[in-house]
């Protein structure tokens, strides 16, 4: 499989966090700096052993999280000068613009762009101090504002922001103020998310106090956030998020396109020769040299097609017949006429895909036409 | 030939009110008798179902021969014949009592009499048993044997001087049973001479050997090699062996004579052909007249069985096939739904039988089932003067044809403390019962006489009486005939689309509130569509009740963890995984929980 795409993903999970936000669900936990440390040293030394064993060289690599800016820039610089890359490979780092603001400076960020970063990923949420402090996160609107332009002083044009979508307090206006923030601030990509309450969260145990909108109120703000992003220049290319075009998020599309990725660090999931393998949301074991733990085959037409269609693209006959020498099965078309019909789905002669009021409801829909 | 002489044989049963410890007991004459290594003593070991232990009811009846050495030096051969204990199954009981010649009626300590103490004692009492009474549970901090006593003595007029005061659960005076069983239990009276007449109190399938016959020998013997005859259904076989029941296993004998409790197998092929309550004898020397009592059982409530996966109904065919090789009281026929597609109609001796048959059939034969709600046999009278018998709501007459309806009724009594004396009526009168009568037990407790529709108590009349009573009160039925009735039927409609499956027949008093809460329970469990759903619920044409569900907007992950691919995939699997769980209508999704939940209807829900 490996061979024959020309591309590898790398996604390295970094699961430290200064604090851990009331909804988030990922691994992640507060550590010392020896722990970084450590952590650090795993996987570098986890990225050589697979780079030597394989002979692996890749073209995208995402630092995610947790907060990957937590392990300092030094760290991930070094982490990151040890990766084999392609010439025009895609270095993303997730990080809290907090730790920007308020830890940073521009050497800092230096340290990241020499070794090779190239894109910064933070979260915005929303630019309603309100909403963010529902949210329960640290950086005012001042303290993004600041962190994006240490990310622009330091060279880094292709940023992303993340917003938030159906939280508290939220409104078409905000929503509409929160996109008006990102276009000004230079952004060239939006990740737009559908806040969903995680089992586990401290969300989850007041939920009822939040003042959640409900259903439909939250739909209404997903797609008036879809029509906005639009009107500012960020054409939608999957489920959550948004780019101006050429500015797509090549690593995500790795993962919707079911090409192959490895993972490194606790908790991070490989999809890498044929085979679906991830290692244990556990830091200590990670870091005393834990093995993955294979989690079966990958690849299949059903798991293309469920990742796919998450895409604006969808499904097309062309991209199946390159993966599997068989076109859109006909029983699936069929199906999508149905939703088609009901403006859930476009239908071309070559082609299946959903529209925006379709993703809301994607999960009964790839379910019904994979049944 | 048994090595005991004859006036050394006790046939006896033991009777009790669910949960007083009847098998707890049986578990310990068992083991007071040797009959089973302990290495394989489980539990209530008779209760050979799992559904049975879990259940802690009896569902098929048992026996099983124990040898007891008395305290008088002799050898005793004791035939401990269990009963199923529940209302649905009382003919069983009956012909089971029938095989014995005395019972030991055990009554809970700090319970004392309730409804099925009393409705066993009267059908021991009704052939003749000598009654041995046992205090059980003496343990409990709660037992208050000389009040329960007092209480045996006052009400049913049993001597409790000698009643053993036992602990089934700790063995504490559990030998005094056996030797009130020895002295007060008369041996059998019994001829060997006369023709052959052995009563069938029982038969299981068991696939080597066909049919396993259980009897209890009235007059004459039977052997390997003789051909016998069932009295009732004319049916002839040549006996292949005989025997007696051991606590684990068959233990083949020469011959069985009068008075003896032994099994026959003879190649046969289902159990419709040994009938419960049938007369064996010899075609060779054919006795004159069968042994009274016999009776064929006839279901008294139906419903639709259907599989969740129409690909599962050969395998439901086959199933219902092997459970009736077991239960002939288990009756089907293929039946095809509009909204479920091919199933079956089975009839059932009562609701409890009705889960029993439906759990096993889940459990045993591992099948996804869809159950229509129960329906029991109505009489309608139609304008050309033919009376049509209708136990399936989709068979139901076109009301402008229909002159007059019928239903059945049941005579029932309820047992509980005075204190809930409000709450039973209040239950009674809303399931359109009459009040017959009421009896003081004792300064505190009653027995209230209600006439009660059999269709009001099958749905979930014991459960509600429970509920209400905080699990105090104790309730026993009889049918008792029909009488004239209101009934209507009531379709729901999905979309527009009558669901023939949620169609049932009602009383016209309690259609409107009905209608109305199946509407309300079809929208808590119909989840939102990608449309619109209208539900109706209607009498003929006019609708009189309806609800909505409004169309589903939201269903994404909108964000997934960096990769987990995997994550994703489970749920795209659940999600299928429910799309199978769901019935399509029309255009219509409705999950099996839906139709649950309409079955499940309850007055307080």
């Amino acid at each position: 499989m490996a061979d024959k795409n020309t591309t590898l993903g790398l996604y390295i999970h970094i699961p430290f966090c200064r604090q851990k936000c009331p909804y988030c669900d990922f691994y992640s936990f507060a550590a010392d700096e020896n722990t970084k440390e450590k952590y650090k040293d795993a996987i570098i030394k986890n990225i050589i052993i697979w780079q030597n064993t394989h002979n692996l060289t890749f073209s995208t690599v995402y630092f995610g999280g947790g907060t990957p800016s937590q392990l300092g820039s030094r760290r991930l610089s070094e982490i990151v000068q040890v990766i084999s890359k392609t010439s025009d490979c895609e270095v993303t780092v997730e990080c809290n613009p907090f730790d920007l603001s308020e830890c940073w400076n521009l050497s800092d960020m230096q340290y990241l762009t020499k070794s090779g970063v190239n894109r910064i990923s933070m979260g915005l949420q929303s630019a309603d101090e309100d909403e963010r402090k529902a949210l329960g996160r640290l950086a005012g609107r001042k303290e993004v504002e600041k962190a994006v332009d240490l990310v622009k002083q330091s060279g880094i044009r292709n940023f992303s922001l993340d917003l938030m979508l159906g939280i508290p307090h939220q409104t078409k206006d905000s929503i509409r103020e929160s996109v008006a923030f990102c276009a000004e601030s230079g952004a060239k990509h939006v990740s737009s998310y559908l806040l969903k309450i995680e089992q586990g969260t401290p969300f989850e145990k007041v939920e009822k106090l939040l003042d959640l909108p409900d259903e439909d109120e939250s739909c209404e703000m997903y797609l008036t956030a879809c029509e906005e992003l639009e009107k500012n220049g960020f054409r939608q290319y999957e489920i959550s998020n948004f780019a101006v075009p050429g500015c797509e998020s090549r690593h995500n599309l790795t993962y919707w396109d079911c090409r192959e990725y490895l993972g490194i660090g606790a908790a991070a999931h490989s999809f890498f020769g044929g085979k679906r393998f991830y290692f244990e949301r556990d830091t200590e074991s990670f870091i005393t040299g834990a093995t993955p733990v294979d989690d079966g085959e990958g690849g299949s037409f059903e798991e293309y097609a469920m990742l796919r269609l998450r895409l604006t693209e969808g499904l097309t006959n062309d991209g199946v017949f390159d993966r599997f020498s068989f076109k859109i099965p006909s029983e699936m078309a069929k199906k999508a006429l149905i939703f088609a019909k009901n403006g859930l789905i476009q239908l071309t002669d070559n082609s299946i895909s959903l529209t925006s009021k379709g993703f809301l409801l994607s999960n009964t829909i790839i379910a019904e036409l994979l049944t | 030939m048994s090595l005991v002489p004859k006036e050394n044989i006790r046939n006896f049963s033991i009777i009790a009110h669910i949960d007083h410890g009847k098998s707890t007991l049986a578990d310990r004459l068992l083991e007071l008798t040797d009959s089973v290594a302990k290495r394989d003593m489980t539990a209530q070991l008779l209760d050979n179902m799992d559904l049975e232990r879990e259940r802690g009811i009896t569902i098929k009846a048992h026996a099983v021969k124990l040898n007891y050495k008395a305290k008088d030096g002799r050898e005793y051969e004791l035939n401990l014949i269990d009963t199923p204990g529940h209302v649905d199954f009382n003919y069983e009981v009956s012909r089971s009592l029938a095989a014995c010649d005395g019972a030991v009626l055990i009554i809970d300590a700090s319970q004392g009499i309730e409804a099925q103490t009393l409705a066993n004692t009267y059908l021991a009492l009704d052939h003749d048993l000598e009654l041995v009474p046992v205090i059980n549970k003496i343990d409990l901090p709660a037992a208050d044997p000389d009040r329960v006593a007092a209480e045996v003595e006052d009400i049913i007029g049993l001597d409790c001087s000698n009643a053993p005061r036992v602990s089934a659960k700790t063995g504490e005076n559990v030998e005094q049973v056996l030797e009130r069983i020895v002295k007060d239990i008369p041996a059998p009276t019994a001829n060997e001479n006369l023709p052959l007449r052995a009563l069938i109190f029982d038969s299981i399938y068991d696939s080597y050997r066909g049919v396993i016959v259980y009897v209890r020998v009235m007059d004459g013997k039977i052997k390997a090699g003789d051909t016998m005859r069932m009295m009732a259904t004319g049916a002839e076989f040549t006996v292949v062996e005989v025997g007696y029941m051991r606590a684990t296993s068959l233990e083949p004998a020469a011959e069985l004579t009068a008075g003896e409790v032994g099994y026959i197998t003879a190649s046969i092929k289902t159990v419709g052909d040994a009938r419960v309550g049938d007369t064996v004898t010899t075609t060779a020397n054919p006795a004159a007249e069968p042994l009274p009592g016999y009776r064929k059982v006839n279901s008294m409530v139906f419903c639709g069985v259907y599989p969740a996966d129409g690909a599962d109904y050969e395998s439901l065919r086959d199933a219902l096939e092997k459970l009736q090789l077991n239960d002939a009281a288990l009756s089907y026929e293929p039946e095809t739904s509009g909204a479920l597609g091919f199933g079956f109609r089975c009839g059932f001796l009562g609701l409890l039988h009705l889960e029993i048959i439906q759990e096993r059939l889940e459990r045993e034969y591992n099948l996804d089932l869809v159950t229509t709600i129960p329906s029991v046999i109505y009489k309608i009278h139609l304008s050309d003067g033919s009376v049509v018998e209708i136990d399936n709501p989709t068979n139901y007459p076109d009301p402008a044809i229909i002159t007059a309806c019928e239903e059945p009724m049941t005579n029932a009594h309820i047992y509980a403390p005075s204190d809930y004396v409000g709450a039973v009526m209040d239950l009674c009168q809303d399931r359109r019962g009459v009040f017959k009568d009421m009896t003081y037990i004792t300064n505190d407790r009653v027995d209230i006489h209600y006439e009660l529709p059999l269709n009001e108590i099958i749905y979930d009349f014991f459960d509600t009486l429970k509920s209400r009573t905080r699990g105090y009160a104790s309730f026993d039925y009889e049918l008792a005939g029909y009488q004239p009735s209101k009934l209507m039927k009531l379709d729901v409609l999905l979309n527009g689309d009558v669901i023939d499956a949620l169609s049932f027949i009602i009383h016209s008093d309690k259609a409107y509130a009905r209608a109305r809460k199946i509407a309300e329970k079809l929208k808590d469990n119909i989840p939102r569509q990608m449309f619109e759903i209208p539900i109706q619920v209607a009498v003929g044409g006019k609708v009189i009740a309806r609800e909505t569900v409004k169309a589903m907007r939201k269903d994404v992950l909108a964000k997934c963890y960096g990769g987990d691919i995997t994550r994703k995939k489970k749920l795209l699997e659940k999600q299928k995984e429910g799309k199978k769980r769901m019935r399509q209508f029309g255009t219509v999704e409705v999950p099996q929980e839906a139709f649950m939940a309409v079955l499940k209807l309850d007055d307080d829900g």
